[in-house]
């Protein structure tokens, strides 16, 4: 998987779970908290269905991780591989 | 009745009661794919906000009205991070917003509605000179973190002291914001205060145009497409505990089942009591003592049509508000509320009959020691007396409400007490909240009422705190 496909499957999950956030034209390099009104709860159901949907454990230490789509993609596409 | 084994099941989380929190936190685990069972002792769900008929119509109880509005997409506000967080629809809570509402003393009234800026005017029209105290007791309140889980409580009255120095405008300000969810007599805590006050005059009043059912529904709807399972009619008779932990619960039937935590919305004090390793009495300082009573009018003509268009009324006829238990009586008539479900902006639609609520503090212990042919005299009694109340303090109706009344019904301490098992029937539960919801148990939480966030947006983002907090991030 390439991050550009991990980024979409992030930004697939904040569709579905903050319908309201407008994700077209997100920056890679920006905070998503600073870019959309995300709030802690909210990256609560990120890690949520990633591990529903799609396996993936995030554990609370590395919350900070899914700062940034890039951060996402960086962190997660190496657990994406490995499955 | 002899505990039968045979049924035994486990389940990841157990909630114990199926209102508001207990419904939002089931959804919330049930989201997250968990096993979780919620157990409620009623028949009906929603618990201190449900409904129920009596010759085909339908009463409320609980909502006057919806606090926290906000208007759709509004950033950061708790009604749309709740609505997020169970994953409804904004348009499914068919929220219409207040006409007006007022706060009513003997000599002074001050206005306010959905929009800020009429609460400042009247503030400025009839406190001129407490408007710069109130301007920064605002900034205050704005910039508080009041959601802080973790903060010790500390007295309103000293904080807003501070700024307003007119005791007037000081009870004024407090009649609503206690009158809409203080456990406390007297005083409450700044952070309490502070969430009501937002919850009040910065968002505002709504209603969805069939009333409670509507939340109860869209909650109860959104459990069980999530898989979520329910249990009516099944009271917790005991948690059984192993040490510092709980292990199972023993329903009212005598089942058993197991648990890896439970969730109670039970209150903190009746949560204590079911513990077996806790004495029947345990927690006796924490017992709410604030209960009431409200009259429920039904009219044949809609409260317009008798000059009355206020959607609810905050009303004190004394010198001074005292907000504290009743003890001399069985009601204190002398300060309550008065709410007009029909006063909302329905757009075309409106409510078939016209209706009129009044709440007013009332003596469970004295309601609960009267026979039932005295209480039901009583009953009669005080419904008249109510009445009188509310006429007084509302504009010269230009009908007669007696000729168009064409039901009533009222509740006391008793039946609140006996349909939400809250000790005291006191609806906004123990003076002592437990804002992080722990229990002398490592996996017993509290969620509701006496977790501390109030009104049915407060009890909804109270379910969903603790459901995270505890189960979701621990897991």
């Amino acid at each position: 998987m390439t991050e550009d496909q991990v980024k979409q499957i992030v930004i697939d999950i904040i569709n579905e779970i903050a319908p309201d956030e407008d994700t077209t034209d997100l920056k890679g390099d920006v905070s998503l908290r600073d870019q959309m009104d995300l709030d802690s709860m909210d990256f609560l159901d990120i890690v949520m269905e990633l591990r529903k949907q799609h396996g993936i454990e995030v554990p609370e230490e590395d919350y900070p991780r899914l700062a940034s789509l890039d951060s996402c993609a960086d962190y997660l596409t190496p657990k994406f591989n490995e499955k | 009745m002899a505990i039968s084994l045979t049924e035994s099941q486990h389940f990841e989380t157990i909630i114990i009661g199926a209102g508001m929190a207990g419904l939002a936190a089931g959804i919330r685990l049930a989201l997250a794919g968990k096993e979780v069972l919620i157990l409620e002792r009623h028949n009906a769900s929603g618990g201190l906000n449900s409904f129920y008929s009596i010759e085909g119509r339908k009463y409320d109880v609980g909502l006057h009205a919806l606090t926290n509005y906000v208007p759709k997409g509004t950033k950061g506000s708790p009604l749309n991070k709740l609505l997020r967080q169970l994953r409804i629809p904004y348009d499914a809570l068919d929220l219409c917003q207040q006409h007006g509402s007022r706060i009513a003393f003997p000599d002074r009234q001050i206005r306010f509605d959905n929009d800020f800026a009429l609460l400042e005017s009247e503030i400025e029209r009839s406190f001129p000179d407490q408007m710069d105290g109130f301007r920064a007791l605002t900034t205050e309140i704005r910039e508080l973190d009041a959601f802080d889980l973790g903060a010790a409580p500390s007295s309103a009255r000293a904080a807003v002291q501070q700024h307003i120095k007119d005791p007037l405008l000081e009870d004024m300000l407090f009649c609503p914001v206690m009158y809409y969810g203080s456990a406390e007599e007297h005083d409450m805590d700044y952070l309490q205060f502070a969430i009501m006050f937002r919850s009040l005059f910065f968002e505002g009043f709504a209603r969805p145009f069939d009333g409670v059912r509507v939340i109860i529904r869209l909650l109860q709807d959104k459990y069980r497409s999530l898989g979520g399972q329910r249990k009516m009619k099944c009271g917790v008779q005991c948690i059984h505990t192993e040490g510092s932990r709980a292990t199972a619960v023993t329903l009212d039937n005598g089942t058993t089942l197991t648990a890896d935590s439970i969730l109670s919305t039970a209150g903190a004090v009746e949560t204590t009591r079911l513990c077996e390793d806790q004495k029947a009495d345990a927690q006796a300082e924490n017992v709410g003592q604030l209960g009431y009573a409200e009259t429920i009018t039904v009219l044949d003509r809609q409260p317009a049509d008798f000059g009355w268009d206020d959607t609810i009324i905050f009303f004190n006829t004394r010198d001074r508000f005292s907000y504290s238990r009743v003890d001399a009586d069985l009601i204190d008539p002398t300060s309550g509320v008065i709410c007009f479900p029909n006063n909302y902006d329905y757009g075309d639609r409106q409510l078939d009959e016209g209706f009129l609520r009044i709440t007013a503090m009332a003596n469970h212990d004295r309601w609960c020691a009267l026979g039932e042919d005295d209480y039901r005299q009583e009953k009669e009694h005080w419904y008249g007396e109510l009445q009188k109340v509310a006429l007084n303090i509302l504009p010269a109706g230009k009908l007669p409400l007696d000729a168009h009344r064409v039901a009533k019904d009222m509740f006391t301490p008793r039946t609140v007490r006996k349909f939400t098992g809250h000790l005291n029937g006191a609806i906004y539960g123990a003076p002592g909240k437990s804002r992080a919801g722990r229990t002398h148990l490592d996996n017993v939480y509290l969620a509701g009422t006496d977790q501390g966030f109030l009104g049915i947006v407060g009890a909804m983002l109270s379910g969903i705190s603790m459901a995270n907090l505890h189960v979701l991030q621990g897991s």
